[in-house]
């Protein structure tokens, strides 16, 4: 059982918790996930570590309620317990010797990146951060990154806060106007990763991406988070979850995400009636 | 005077039509008098070949003696002595190629039923026993066993029995590794697994879950400081290989052990279950092995019409135990032999549609001895179905040999031992199982532990 220290609401659909983890916070590096059970009887899903504190012994995690086990996870309450809590997975991103990078997040995906994004600032990287949400009311962390960055654009899709526009319009100009990264690093919808790697492609700057594919062990057991990664089979619990931006076949990872929507669309809003039912 | 019957007692089964509709267990045991009946056709020959054939070296004609005596306590005290998990053993155990491959009852006639008699003593005890277990004395050495399958429990508990203060670190949160993801309930009852772990812990064995060893925490550390003065090392067998065919990342496309582990882990043969399982209709599992048999068997108990087996070979090569296949043909699973599948093809949505296979006959034996499946020119065909399960086995997990520095393996990936005592290249650190051999069978790995665990003993009583 591993006990939930904070919680912390970052926008109605994005929350934010701190849980007692001691041997995994020892350990954890940018770019690591954990797999989560929120009681028993409940499915394993991976979330990015989002921060942790060693010497507190804290991981902290930042999920968006998506489906049936996020809103579980999501009821909650500071204090309270989750079953399991396993980690740290994943090979951990390579950040040294980077001298100036463009980090580009969008969504619930900024949660992840921006752990990178200290890390490389710890490092003394130049980094330039460009985040994206639908609108101002889903824009999470933005102190953070302005912290740790000597570049913040803020896009949103509707204008209603910083830059109307996609991340792809923003790092297109930064790229235009004669900014050289060493390296792209890129976290967020699968789509956006997409376009972003579509375009570093064309400047033939090096990308790299943080899959968040379908999960069960997380340890190397099942083969459910296979892709197809310039060309051979790779699986992202051991093999990643980075990649190499260019050689990930997105199309059949967008397909491979969507294998099991109708079950999870019901699986949610059961949760919903019954939550609402314990409300009552 | 011994039972002279040519046939074993058959086993009461669920029927068929029943049984490949719900997931409880397949075999249903023995009652008391068809055990003595069963157990009076040993002739307990002096030449004892039945042993030879055992793993871990079960007294086999010394316990059947008892069950035919009707003192099915002081059988079970008998396998005990041999064997970690008789419970298990009695049902997932490929008797046929070892005990009761030797027995000269088989010699003309069938041999003597020793996985059947095994399950029933161990049931028997299980029920009716009162023994509390006594944990023995700590010996004041501790040890670290990596993994909880079979290999991980069996030098656990030999260890635990000899005062040593043993602690078993599991990568998932639920503790039996393939015993409980890989082998399903209609096989291997799950609560059968969690006895023998309950019985372990009676013993002080600790059980500490969500650990994944290689990631959390090294061998190292474990090591130095955690005071560990020995490790075993039984994690199993890893990631699922796959044919490298067209189409095998198309929705629809499972490994067994993902399939295997959504429905016997996850439960999702559960209405309730928070983790979701395709429900086919038709469905072809690529493989002749047992996971094969547990995955289509699976497959056609969550709903499935039409369950196709895969194989390259014929029924002769099939790696399952017999009895599996019987059992799968009985609840009628599909036997495509000699087929070979070649590209999987999409549905309108995306889906897995078709498997295209070609058929294949036999040619000269390869390395293996089994003669090598050729392709027939212009054999073409297609299987229409809405799911693909890839049984085609595993490779060794990277975890643990890629952060413990001088952990020699081989070049697939298994962990390097002395056969004779289970020692790594690392001192102080053992292995058995999946890990070292590559896919196997519960009771070899169960061997491993054993051996060891005996290795272990005699390190740390220098």
């Amino acid at each position: 059982m591993f006990k939930i220290l904070k919680k912390q609401e970052l926008n109605p659909t994005v929350t934010l918790m701190d849980i007692d983890a001691p041997l995994i916070a020892k350990k954890a590096e940018p770019g690591q996930f954990i797999i989560l059970r929120v009681d028993e009887d409940g499915e394993r899903i991976p979330l990015t570590i989002a921060d942790y504190d060693r010497e507190k012994g804290v991981v902290t995690i930042i999920f968006q309620i998506v489906g049936a086990t996020t809103e579980k996870l999501n009821a909650k309450k500071e204090g309270e317990f989750i079953e399991d809590f396993v980690g740290p997975l994943g090979v951990p991103s390579h950040v040294e010797g980077l001298k100036k990078v463009a980090v580009v997040g969008g969504g619930v995906g900024c949660a992840i990146a921006y752990p990178i994004a200290k890390k490389l600032h710890e490092l003394g990287a130049e980094v330039h951060s460009i985040v994206g949400f639908r609108n101002k009311d889903l824009v999470i962390l933005e102190d953070e990154f302005t912290a740790v960055s000597d570049k913040v654009c803020m896009m949103t899709d509707d204008g209603s806060h910083g830059t109307k526009g996609l991340v792809t319009n923003a790092l297109k100009e930064l790229i235009d106007s004669g900014e050289k990264y060493d390296e792209v690093i890129t976290i967020g919808p699968l789509i956006m990763m997409k376009f972003v790697c579509a375009l570093t492609k064309e400047y033939g700057i090096k990308t790299t991406v943080s899959m968040n594919p379908i999960m069960i062990d997380g340890t190397g057991m099942c083969g459910g988070c296979r892709l197809s990664v310039g060309g051979a089979t790779k699986f992202a619990c051991v093999d990643g979850p980075d990649f190499d931006g260019h050689e990930v076949d997105f199309d059949e990872a967008i397909e491979r995400s969507s294998m099991y929507k109708p079950f999870e669309r019901k699986a949610h809003e059961d949760t919903c009636n019954l939550l609402k039912k314990e409300v009552q | 005077m011994p039972n002279m019957s040519l046939k074993k007692n058959e086993m009461p089964s669920q029927d068929p039509n029943v049984r490949n509709k719900n997931f409880l267990e397949v075999a249903l045991g023995y009652t008391k008098e068809q055990a003595i009946d069963e157990a009076s056709r040993c002739l307990n020959c002096k030449t004892r070949n039945c042993v030879s054939g055992c793993p871990v070296q079960v007294e086999i004609p010394d316990f059947i003696k008892e069950v035919a005596a009707g003192e099915f306590e002081k059988a079970y005290e008998v396998i005990s002595r041999s064997s970690a998990l008789p419970a298990v053993c009695g049902r997932v155990c490929p008797q046929e190629s070892q005990c009761e491959g030797k027995c000269v009852r088989g010699i003309k006639g069938e041999p003597v039923g020793i996985g059947r008699l095994e399950r029933f003593v161990a049931d028997y005890h299980n029920e009716n026993s009162k023994n509390e277990t006594v944990k023995p004395e700590s010996n004041g050495h501790k040890v670290a066993v990596i993994g909880s399958g079979p290999s991980g429990l069996t030098c656990a508990g030999d260890l635990a029995k000899k005062g040593y203060e043993v602690t078993i670190f599991e990568a998932l949160h639920l503790a039996g590794g393939v015993l409980v993801y890989g082998i399903p309930e209609f096989r291997l009852p799950k609560a059968i697994v969690q006895k023998e772990i309950d019985g372990l812990k009676a013993l002080g064995v600790k059980v500490e879950t969500n650990m994944v060893i290689g990631k959390v925490l090294s061998i190292d550390e474990l090591m130095q400081e955690y005071k560990f003065e020995a490790v075993f090392i039984g994690s199993g067998a890893g990631l699922p290989r796959f044919m490298n065919i067209p189409g095998e990342n198309l929705k629809g496309v499972y490994s067994a052990n993902e399939f295997l582990t959504r429905v016997n882990l996850m439960k999702s043969y559960k209405d309730d279950s928070d983790t979701p399982i395709m429900k086919a209709k038709k469905v072809a599992v690529v493989g002749g092995g047992n996971v094969a048999m547990d995955a289509a068997r699976s497959a056609k108990r969550l709903g499935a019409d039409e369950v196709y087996i895969v194989y390259r070979r014929s029924e002769e090569e099939l790696p399952a135990r017999k009895e599996e296949v019987e059992h799968a043909k009985e609840e009628g699973i599909i036997f495509k032999l000699l087929t070979n599948p070649v590209e999987i093809l999409p549905n309108d949505d995306k889906f897995v549609g078709s498997i295209k296979c070609l058929e294949m006959e036999l040619g000269e034996p390869d390395a293996s001895g089994r003669r090598r499946p050729v392709e027939k020119a212009g054999s073409e065909f297609e299987i229409p179905v809405d799911c693909v399960i890839m049984s085609i086995g595993t490779s060794p997990n990277p975890l643990i040999k890629s952060t413990t520095k001088g952990l020699e393996t081989q070049k697939w990936g298994g962990i390097i031992v002395e056969e004779e005592t289970g020692l790594t290249s690392r001192e102080g650190v053992y292995a058995g199982g999946d890990a070292v051999t590559g896919a196997a069978t519960v009771i070899l790995a169960m061997g491993a532990g054993k051996t060891a665990a005996k290795s272990i003993d005699e390190y740390l009583s220098r």
